[in-house]
């Protein structure tokens, strides 16, 4: 081998090194994109899932606004709404809430609900003890059920923030959630023509 | 890598072979230079074609030609044919052609390798072209290709523009490793790398940022991929992704995408001017070192692309300030033009024409990319004509004047002829009226609220798009005088000297026009240019 051919050979090694390791890098985004809006708190999702620690100090002084909202993604076609719109609450309380699922076709569906809170700068103080959220969520055809939301706010929410929405969007997951599927089942069968 | 002296040794003594061979199994970077240049050529009159039919619809409100599917088609094959398919692959054929000479190399570093990052291209836009005749029809989602129109809601075809962009992705990582590899390997003795001419340092840089993004972008579209075809949700919403998450990740690609389209301009308007304004180009140094800020700016802006996407004040603040930041260097190359020609013996030839164009239609473009990087004032303009008429500056008199231009200059070294002088100083006449025509009233339209990619329009802005639309014919059908001037100058015309300017300087100007098949067989020595000659070496 040439000098020429060995610094060739060196670089070229080095290139392609650079090159594999910036498609990992595309894919590593996901994750620090996840990691980045974890620690930010910035696109309003729902940090506290699961059982807090028993609080005992609830601020009377204080009422926060928390509005429900439930949206249906595109072609869904359930009725989906809170059972109530709007909740105030004292910070540190527990407050149960539930949200009406009714599916109207004649066919089972599985459905699941994404949550995202407004303003982003109250998420980390929105703390979802249950949530009907994390769980899928399966109705029979013609089926309605109350779906259940336990949650609480936290007294560290800053105090310019008085009012706070979490609003659901409702995605249809059947056909991810059953493998076997005709195209006549499928809602959104027809939508690409 | 041992191909090289081989191939130079085994095809020094007969030359070129005969007939279609030459080209399909060619190693010689002349002959792979004129491949992708006519290749770039063919794409530039499809997607003009492409340009023509969208503006002969927005000729008058209401349908008149075409479907609005259709529409969205036309509007997403033309970014993606004029981005991938005409300019990249413009710049690459003219660094084949000119890096060796100019770093007096025999040929590129890697001639095998360099004929397959070729020939991946005419399949790559083959398969990308075969979706306009598929069932669903082409992509429709615009270039930027967001999700989750192009995964959800995408037409089939979508798999196939997946694995388009796959292979164009690989032949231009491909095409920057060699670019790399015979910048920083094969310079003649003596050459340091502040001693390279500014179209070598551009490249280098360019080659840098295609090696850094284009992975980044093949990243992307496999998500897609997978999303669509594999069940997972790296942009679905329902199952944990984030539709803005593909944002952000398609404009770490896109931003240094852009400049990847521009710094090898920057270079080609760095070695023209000096040569018809007859002075060694002002401030070598900070061109270099401008070049390179505006490479690594390019990294920490991709924000400003997505300010209404809801990013928190912060983020906005920080994206708008570094965005702002990239004025400065550009700046400094603007006023290193301008003082390159200050004082400077001028003379307007076709290729000095081009160049002067692009300095100050770039500005107005660069101009108008400042207003686009305010954020408050962004969410007026975000998604409207405006910023169609900024990228189109940027773009079109920009680096296609810039290619222009470089056609030009260098077409007699290539082809041992003088191209019509004439007929090239009316193509650029008629370009220049078209390209203002066109483009300027888009900055009325969008200020006024027309928004991009629709096929129909609200009666207030049909003037403006009448006008539009005659100087889109105008600069389409102009091209032609380029096609009619390039063919008839490779056919024949006035013999070429070697230095062909007077003010020419550099190592590809001590070669004969045409240069022997292969050049600088044996190593040229290379001078350092004088100091007080205004002319350079």
């Amino acid at each position: 081998m040439s000098p020429l051919q060995r610094r060739n050979r060196s670089l070229i090694t080095r290139l392609v090194a650079g090159t594999v390791l910036m498609f990992g890098f595309g894919f590593l985004l996901v994750p620090l994109y996840d990691v980045f809006c974890r620690v930010t708190g910035l696109n309003g999702k729902v940090l506290n899932n699961g059982p807090v620690a028993q609080v005992v100090d609830i601020n009377h002084e204080r009422r926060v606004r928390v509005q429900l909202l439930g949206v249906n993604n595109e072609a869904m076609p359930w009725r989906f709404q809170p059972d109530q719109s709007e909740i105030s609450v004292f910070p540190g309380e527990m407050k149960q809430a539930a949200f009406i699922a009714f599916n109207p076709t004649r066919h089972y569906m599985v459905a699941q609900a994404v949550p995202s809170v407004a303003p982003s700068e109250a998420a980390a103080h929105l703390h979802k003890v249950n949530c009907f959220c994390f769980e899928q969520q399966p109705l029979m055809a013609g089926e309605q059920r109350a779906m259940p939301l336990v949650f609480m706010v936290d007294n560290e929410l800053p105090q310019h923030i008085s009012t706070i929405t979490l609003s659901y969007t409702l995605f249809d997951i059947t056909p991810e959630s059953r493998p076997v599927l005709t195209l006549q089942q499928h809602p959104q069968g027809d939508s690409y023509e | 890598m041992g191909s090289l002296e081989q191939t130079v040794s085994s095809t020094d003594h007969h030359g070129p072979a005969k007939g279609i061979t030459r080209w399909l199994y060619t190693t010689n970077h002349k002959d792979i230079g004129t491949l992708y240049l006519l290749f770039s050529l063919n794409m530039f009159f499809i997607g003009g074609c492409m340009a023509l039919t969208i503006r002969a619809e927005l000729f008058q409100p209401g349908l008149q030609l075409i479907m609005p599917e259709f529409f969205n088609q036309m509007t997403t094959m033309h970014g993606l044919i004029m981005v991938f398919g005409a300019v990249m692959p413009a710049f690459v054929g003219l660094a084949n052609w000119m890096i060796p000479m100019m770093v007096g190399a025999p040929d590129m570093a890697l001639p095998r390798m360099n004929n397959w990052s070729f020939w991946i291209l005419p399949f790559a836009f083959s398969m990308m072209l075969s979706t306009l005749l598929m069932e669903g029809g082409a992509p429709n989602f615009g270039w930027t290709f967001y999700a989750p129109l192009s995964t959800t809601y995408a037409p089939p075809s979508v798999t196939f523009f997946i694995f388009a962009v796959h292979m164009m992705g690989i032949s231009s990582i491909m095409g920057a490793i060699n670019v790399i590899a015979t910048i920083l390997n094969m310079r003649a003795p003596g050459m340091k790398l502040m001693d390279m001419p500014l179209f070598v340092w551009t490249w280098l840089i360019t080659a840098f940022l295609l090696i850094a993004v284009m992975p980044v972008l093949a990243g992307v579209v496999t998500m897609m991929l997978m999303d669509i075809h594999f069940g997972t949700s790296f942009f679905d919403a329902a199952g944990g992704g984030d539709p803005v998450l593909f944002q952000h990740v398609f404009w770490f690609f896109g931003h240094p995408e852009v400049y990847i389209m521009i710094l090898p301009a920057f270079g080609v308007v760095s070695e023209i001017i000096p040569t018809f304004a007859r002075k060694r180009l002002f401030g070598y140094t900070s061109m270099v070192y401008a070049t390179a800020s505006i490479a690594v700016l390019s990294f920490i802006v991709w924000a400003h692309h997505m300010f209404t996407v809801g990013l928190p004040l912060v983020g906005e603040l920080f994206f708008m300030y570094t965005t702002m930041l990239i004025a400065v260097p550009t700046g400094v190359k603007v006023f290193n033009w301008v003082a390159t020609m200050f004082r400077g013996s001028m003379t307007f030839e076709t290729p000095m024409l081009f160049s002067l164009a692009f300095v100050v239609l770039f500005t107005i473009g660069g101009f108008s990319g400042l207003m686009l990087a305010i954020a408050p004032a962004d969410f007026q303009y975000h998604d409207t004509y405006f910023v169609v008429a900024h990228f189109h500056y940027v773009l079109v008199p920009g680096s296609v004047f810039s290619i222009m231009a470089a056609a030009y200059y260098w077409l007699p070294k290539w082809t041992g002829h003088m191209y019509n002088e004439a007929m090239g100083k009316l193509h650029f006449w008629l370009s220049f009226i078209g390209v203002n025509v066109t483009f300027f009233p888009m900055h009325f339209l969008g200020l006024a609220g027309m928004p991009r990619r629709i096929p129909d329009y609200a009666l207030q802005f049909a003037d403006f798009n009448m006008v539009a639309t005659f100087g889109a014919f105008l600069f389409g059908f102009s091209q032609l005088i380029f096609v009619y001037n390039v063919i008839s100058c490779i056919r024949s015309g006035k013999k070429a000297t070697a230095r062909v300017w007077e003010g020419s300087h550099g190592l590809e100007w001590t070669l004969p026009s045409p240069p022997p098949y292969h050049s600088f067989t044996e190593s040229p020595t290379f001078t350092r240019p004088h100091r007080n000659d205004d002319r350079g070496g």
